[in-house]
Formats: structure tokens, C-alpha cells, sequence
């Protein structure tokens, strides 16, 4: 496998982070903002494997396995949650979820 | 007998508690017997203890009760001290204040308060008892204010009617400024002296200051502030007449024997501060001669039967006061002691008269009562005559000429106080029987009622009796030369000296002051039975001082401009309270940036997210730049 330098890894990994935030702050769809969380995390994720490899250390790998892990058991209380709120709201729209308001 | 010197205070106290606790579901003769009897009590008390006292050849009589108070070294007990002095003032206050609960029983027999009323009554006598009785000033002040407290409840005592509530709080407030004066007057004896011991006071005195020094002169003039507001004379003497909207017999105990004597009471005891603050004793005089000029005027011109003795009442303690000025004291409380006499007499016919005419006041609405109610009209022709001073018969004729004598032959004496006092004897005169002939003689105008009881009669005997004779045991130097009066309080009191080469002078000032008083009637009777046409022309002709001395030459006029005027702009001004506004300001304004703050919490998650990110951005800049 070619040689990727560290810093074309990180660069990478913040682009992917600065989209996945991007996303959460422009997209309204809850579904999608969970999506663009996913990409958040996925882009730590990718930062660590990088760490490791420039360390030649498996740690980066370990840390992964606990961010996808964590990010699976995100995702189905989230998608539970966002059940819940459809229940009440009726609708997917981020911004009409404003009863915290004030 | 002396150890039960206790009880004179205690038993109308008693009384009182007992009235108040049964909250008036007593049957009448039971709270009347009660409120009463412990006066009776007090007066037959008096009298043993008063024969103790004097078969001890007059020995003071201190008994402790218990230690109020134990501050550093500053240790007021309840205790009491009988000398001769507060001996004649108990005498005074029990004996014609039972005469006076007599009447009642009969005067308020009607009324819905009658059980109330003897409750405030009992205490009133209990509290001017502990007033004369206290050995050290602190319980006096405690009388002080205990007097002050029952005169506001007795006079404003049909609270139904408004104006009672504004004469009663008048009242209270007035004397107020008074008692200021006293508090402050008593925190520079103690400061100087270290005791407010009345027998350590007059020790320790003349050693503390010399004559005239600046700080015991100021002491004398704070006390008789506090004297003035309490007996009701110049500047604080335009609560008296407005407090004539209590009952009778109110007006003749409180306004009349007693409550309005504690100023010549408190000037007598502390008659040593006046020995050495000459310029205060001046000014005690020269108030009590002014006062008794301008109460004398305006007496003339009332047209309200109470009114015109309220007015009387000022003007004879303007004499007391003008006899404790020119150090003739034991004229002083004699007078004092007689004026107990035919006020409170004076005072209940007036109440008897009021009561048989339904309670008709105007003097002007009343007339041909003589044949009508003879026991009233004698007994208050008697009031009268001792009042006017009438010569040798009367016990007012002693005691009133006693003064004027000292105030024309006292050492200390002036020709302006004699002159004051000479014009307000011919004043006296007219009005007191001007207020006789309008009230008895002429046409019928009001019909009479029903007629007074014995209950009420009788004390009006009593009374007139004491009237008459009570002068006769102090008679002057030229008539007998009788000093029973004058021995008896020599013990606590100075005597007065006179002048070199005035005796012979006697008979000629006794001549002038009894033609005079009998000149007064004669104009009395000139004008208000005579020539009675004359009386309009005259008023026409001086409508404006008869105003102006109708209403008591003007002062409520003056207090309401300087005082209460002001007072009340500064309260309206300040309704919505400017120093609270500083306090609501801070409320207004954090409560701005709290609306503008919560505008950010608009629920909605983006912008939170939003804060989140904007937030880190700056903390990661802010760390860049560090390093």
C-alpha cells in the first residue's frame, strides 16, 4: 500500500468533520442532522486510525472499534427518540420541536 | 398603714384588669361598683396613710418594689416615695377621682360602652398615680406616657364619630413633642448626674452645677417642654379644647384635676433644676402669664359650654405656671389643689346640664335653667364664684389671690407678671359669668329632659363644699395669717420670699383684685343680661378679633400652615417613594437583559449547535493565539 502522510490523513478527517458539522447546522430533517452526526463521528474515527499509524501503535485501531460501537448504540436511541418526537410533532422539521422555547 | 402605699396604685389598676378581662359582659351596677369601689378604696388608703404620715411628723416614706431595670450601675426600681408633696396630689387625684367615678355610673348609665369605659378610667388613675408616687424619673416617664395613652383612649371613647378620632389623636400627638422634650431632658440628667433618682438628684445638683450653668439651664427648659405639652399650654395648648369631644366626666378628671397638672407636677419636684437655672424658672412664668392671657380672650368669645372651661382650664394652669416662675411653689399646688376642686365641679355641672338638655352644648341655645334643675344651678354658681375668685367666701378667692400677692411682692416677682395676672382675673371673671348668666338666666330656649340622677348630684355637692372651704386653710398674712397648707409642703418645697416693705401694701392689692372681680361680673351681667342689644354693635365692631381670638388667636391656623402642610406634601411627593425607586430601577433593569437574553433560548436546536460551534471556534482561536 502507497505511503499516505500523516497530514493528508488529518487534513482529510477535519474536511470530513467541518462537512458532517456544516450539514448538522444547515440541514432541518432530524434524520438527516443524525446522518451528519454519523459523519462527525466518522471523521474521529478516521483521525485516530491516522494517530495509530503514525505511531505504529494499534490503539488508533481500538479507539475506532469504540467509536463505532458507540455510534451504533447512538444511532438506535436516537432513532428512538426521534420516533418519539414524531409522535408529538408530527413532522420531521428540526426547528418546529420548540417547546423549550424562552 | 405606710406598707400599704402599694396598694393605692395597685387597686384601681386591679379594677382596670378585672373590667378589661370580662370584656364588658359584666352587668352595669357590678362594673360600675368595681371601677368605682377600687378608687374608693385608693381615697380611704390615702387617708390612713396620710394619718400615718402626718403623726410621723411628715417622715418620707420610700418603699421598693422590685428592680426594673439593672444596667451598669443604672438600676430604676418600681419603687414609691410619699412626701408631702405627692401626699396632696394622691389626696386630689383619688378623692375627686372617686367622686367623679360616681357620676359616671350615673352620666354614661346608657351608654354601650359603660364597662370600657371604667376600665380606661381605672387605669388613667392608676397610671397619674404612679406618676406622683415615683421615686425615680423613669417610672415617672412610664405615668407620663400611661396618662398620655388613656387620655387619647378617653377622648376619642365614642370612636363611632370621626372628629372624636382627630381630637383624640391631636391630643396624643401635640403632647408628644412634649414628651420628646421630657425623654431628652431625662438622657442629660442622666448623662450629668449618673441617676435619675429623684431625692439623689436633689442631693447631688447643686454640687454638679453652679447657678446658671449652661447644660442644667438647658435641662430646665427640656423639662418644661415636656411640662407644656402635658398641661396644655403655650405652644402646645390647642389640643385641650378640641378634646372636650370626650364625655364629661372625662373632660373633668383628665382635662381638668389631674392629667393636665402633671406639667406643674413635674416642675415642682424638680423644683431644684429650676433654683439653679434661673433664666428657665423666668420663662416658666412668662409662658404661664402669656397663656393665661390669651386662654382668658379667647374664654370670652366661645359659644360652646365646654369650651369656655377648656379654655378656663389653660388659663389657671397658666396661673400655676406663673407661680412656680416666681418660686412661690406651694402657691403653686394650693391653687392647683382648689382648681382640682371647682374645675372638676364646673366640668360635671356642665355634663349634668348637657345631659337634662339632651345634649345641647351652645351656650346660646340654653337659658331660664335656674328654677329648672336647682341642685345643678347652685352647685355650678358655687364652681363659678371659686373660679372668678369671689372675696373671702370662695376657697378660689385664697389661692388665685395667694399669686397675685407673690407675683407683685415675690422676690422674684414683676410687675408685668402681676399686671398679666391682674388683667386675667377681670377676664376670668367676665367669662365665668357670662357662661353662668347665658346657661341659667334669661328665656328658656332648650326645655329640660330628663333630670340627673343623685348619682350625679351628689358629687356636685360634695364638690361645691370643697369649693367653698378649702381655701380656708391658707389664709393670708393680714387675715389671719393661717399656713397649714404651706407648713405641710415646707418639708419638700422652698419657701418664698418677699420683698422688703410690701406688707403694707396687702390689704391695697387684695382691694384692686376683689373690686376687679366683682367689676367682671358686673360687666358680665351688663352685656349678657342688661343691655343686651349692646352685645351685637360690639361684635360687629370687632368681628375680626372676636375671630381671631375664637379661634384660640389663631394657632390651629398656624400648625396647620407650618406642620401640617408640609408634612403632608412631603408625603404625597414621596408616595411612590424615591428611595424605593433606586431599588425597583435595578429590578427594571435586570429584567431587560433577561428579556434580551432569553430571546436566545428560542428552542430551536440548530441555534444551539450553532452557539456550540461558535463557542469552540473561539476557544481553538484564543489557544492558537497563546502560542
Amino acid at each position: 500500500m502507497n505511503e499516505v502522510s500523516t497530514e493528508a490523513g488529518l487534513i482529510l478527517a477535519g474536511i470530513l468533520f467541518m462537512l458532517g458539522l456544516i450539514s448538522v447546522l444547515i440541514r432541518r430533517n432530524i434524520i438527516f442532522m443524525l446522518i451528519s452526526v454519523e459523519i462527525m463521528l466518522n471523521a474521529a474515527g478516521l483521525a485516530f486510525i491516522v494517530a495509530g499509524a503514525r505511531w505504529a501503535q494499534p490503539d488508533g485501531q481500538a479507539m475506532f472499534i469504540f467509536i463505532v460501537t458507540m455510534a451504533a448504540a447512538e444511532v438506535s436511541v436516537g432513532l428512538a427518540l426521534i420516533l418519539q418526537i414524531y409522535h408529538q410533532i408530527k413532522t420531521l422539521d428540526g426547528d418546529a420541536a420548540t417547546k423549550m422555547k424562552g | 398603714m405606710t406598707e400599704l402605699l402599694w396598694l393605692i396604685p395597685a387597686l384601681p389598676l386591679t379594677g382596670a384588669l378585672i373590667l378589661i378581662a370580662t370584656k364588658g359582659n359584666l352587668p352595669r351596677a357590678i362594673a360600675g361598683s368595681i371601677g368605682s369601689g377600687s378608687v374608693g378604696l385608693a381615697a380611704i388608703l390615702t387617708i390612713l396613710v396620710a394619718i400615718d404620715f402626718v403623726s410621723k411628723g411628715q417622715q418620707p416614706i420610700q418603699q421598693t418594689l422590685w428592680t426594673w431595670i439593672n444596667v451598669n450601675g443604672f438600676s430604676p426600681g418600681v419603687a414609691l416615695y410619699l412626701d408631702s408633696l405627692s401626699l396632696v396630689f394622691i389626696f386630689v387625684i383619688t378623692f375627686v377621682g372617686f367622686l367623679i367615678h360616681i357620676y359616671s355610673m350615673g352620666y354614661m348609665a346608657d351608654d354601650a360602652g359603660f364597662a370600657r369605659f371604667f376600665a380606661y378610667l381605672n387605669l388613667f388613675v392608676c397610671s397619674m398615680l404612679i406618676l406622683v408616687l415615683a421615686d425615680n424619673l423613669v417610672l415617672m416617664y412610664l405615668g407620663w406616657e400611661g396618662v398620655g395613652l388613656c387620655s387619647y383612649l378617653l377622648i376619642g371613647f365614642w370612636y363611632e364619630e370621626e372628629n372624636n378620632g382627630y381630637a383624640a389623636r391631636k391630643a396624643f400627638i401635640i403632647t408628644r413633642f412634649g414628651d420628646t422634650a421630657l425623654a431628652i431632658g431625662l438622657f442629660m440628667l442622666f448623662t450629668s448626674l449618673g441617676t435619675l433618682n429623684i431625692q439623689e438628684i436633689t442631693l447631688l445638683a447643686p454640687d454638679t452645677w453652679p447657678i446658671s450653668h449652661k447644660t442644667v439651664v438647658a435641662i430646665g427648659f427640656l423639662l418644661l417642654g415636656g411640662a407644656v405639652g402635658k398641661s396644655a399650654q403655650l405652644p402646645l395648648q390647642t389640643w385641650l379644647p378640641d378634646a372636650m369631644a370626650g364625655p364629661s366626666p372625662v373632660s373633668a378628671l383628665i382635662h381638668a384635676a389631674t392629667m393636665v397638672t402633671a406639667g406643674v407636677y413635674l416642675i415642682a419636684r424638680m423644683h431644684i433644676i429650676y433654683e439653679l437655672a434661673p433664666l428657665a424658672q423666668t420663662w416658666v412664668g412668662v409662658i404661664g402669664a402669656i397663656t393665661l392671657l390669651i386662654a382668658g380672650f379667647s374664654a370670652l368669645t366661645q359659644f360652646d359650654l365646654k369650651r369656655v372651661l377648656a379654655y378656663s382650664t389653660i388659663s389657671q394652669i397658666g396661673y400655676m405656671f406663673l407661680a412656680l416662675g416666681i418660686g412661690a411653689w406651694s402657691s403653686a399646688i394650693f391653687h392647683f389643689m382648689i382648681h382640682a376642686f371647682f374645675k372638676a365641679l364646673l366640668f360635671l355641672a356642665a355634663g349634668a346640664v348637657i345631659y337634662v338638655l339632651h345634649h345641647e352644648q351652645d351656650m346660646f341655645k340654653m337659658g331660664g335653667l335656674k328654677n329648672k334643675i336647682p341642685v345643678i344651678y347652685w352647685t355650678f354658681l358655687i364652681g363659678s364664684a371659686s373660679l372668678a375668685a369671689i372675696p373671702f367666701i370662695t376657697a378660689g378667692f385664697y389661692s388665685k389671690d395667694q399669686i397675685l400677692w407673690l407675683a407683685w411682692a415675690g422676690e422674684k416677682g414683676n410687675f408685668w407678671f402681676y399686671l398679666a395676672a391682674l388683667i386675667g382675673a377681670f377676664v376670668t371673671s367676665i367669662y365665668t359669668f357670662r357662661m353662668v348668666f347665658l346657661t341659667f338666666f334669661g328665656e328658656e330656649k332648650t326645655h329640660v329632659g330628663h333630670h340627673a340622677g343623685s348619682l350625679m348630684t351628689v358629687p356636685l355637692v360634695i364638690l361645691a363644699v370643697l369649693s367653698l372651704v378649702g381655701g380656708f386653710i391658707e389664709l393670708p398674712h393680714n387675715m389671719g395669717h393661717v399656713t397649714v397648707f404651706s407648713d405641710f409642703l415646707s418639708g419638700v418645697l422652698p419657701d418664698v420670699e418677699t420683698r422688703p416693705g410690701v406688707d403694707a401694701y396687702e390689704w391695697l392689692m387684695q382691694g384692686i383684685a376683689a373690686v376687679l372681680c366683682l367689676l367682671g361680673i358686673y360687666v358680665a351681667y351688663f352685656f349678657y343680661m342688661k343691655r343686651e342689644d349692646l352685645r351685637a354693635e360690639i361684635k360687629g365692631a370687632t368681628y375680626q378679633l372676636n375671630r381671631f381670638w375664637f379661634s384660640g388667636w389663631g394657632f390651629d391656623a398656624l400648625y396647620d400652615a407650618v406642620i401640617v402642610r408640609p408634612y403632608v406634601y412631603l408625603s404625597r411627593v414621596n408616595k411612590s417613594d424615591v428611595i424605593d425607586k433606586v431599588y425597583n430601577g435595578l429590578v427594571t433593569i435586570s429584567e431587560y437583559f433577561h428579556f434580551v437574553f432569553a430571546r436566545t433560548q428560542s428552542g430551536i436546536m440548530r441555534w444551539y449547535i450553532m452557539g456550540i460551534v461558535i463557542g469552540a471556534v473561539l476557544i481553538l482561536s484564543l489557544g492558537l493565539m497563546m502560542h
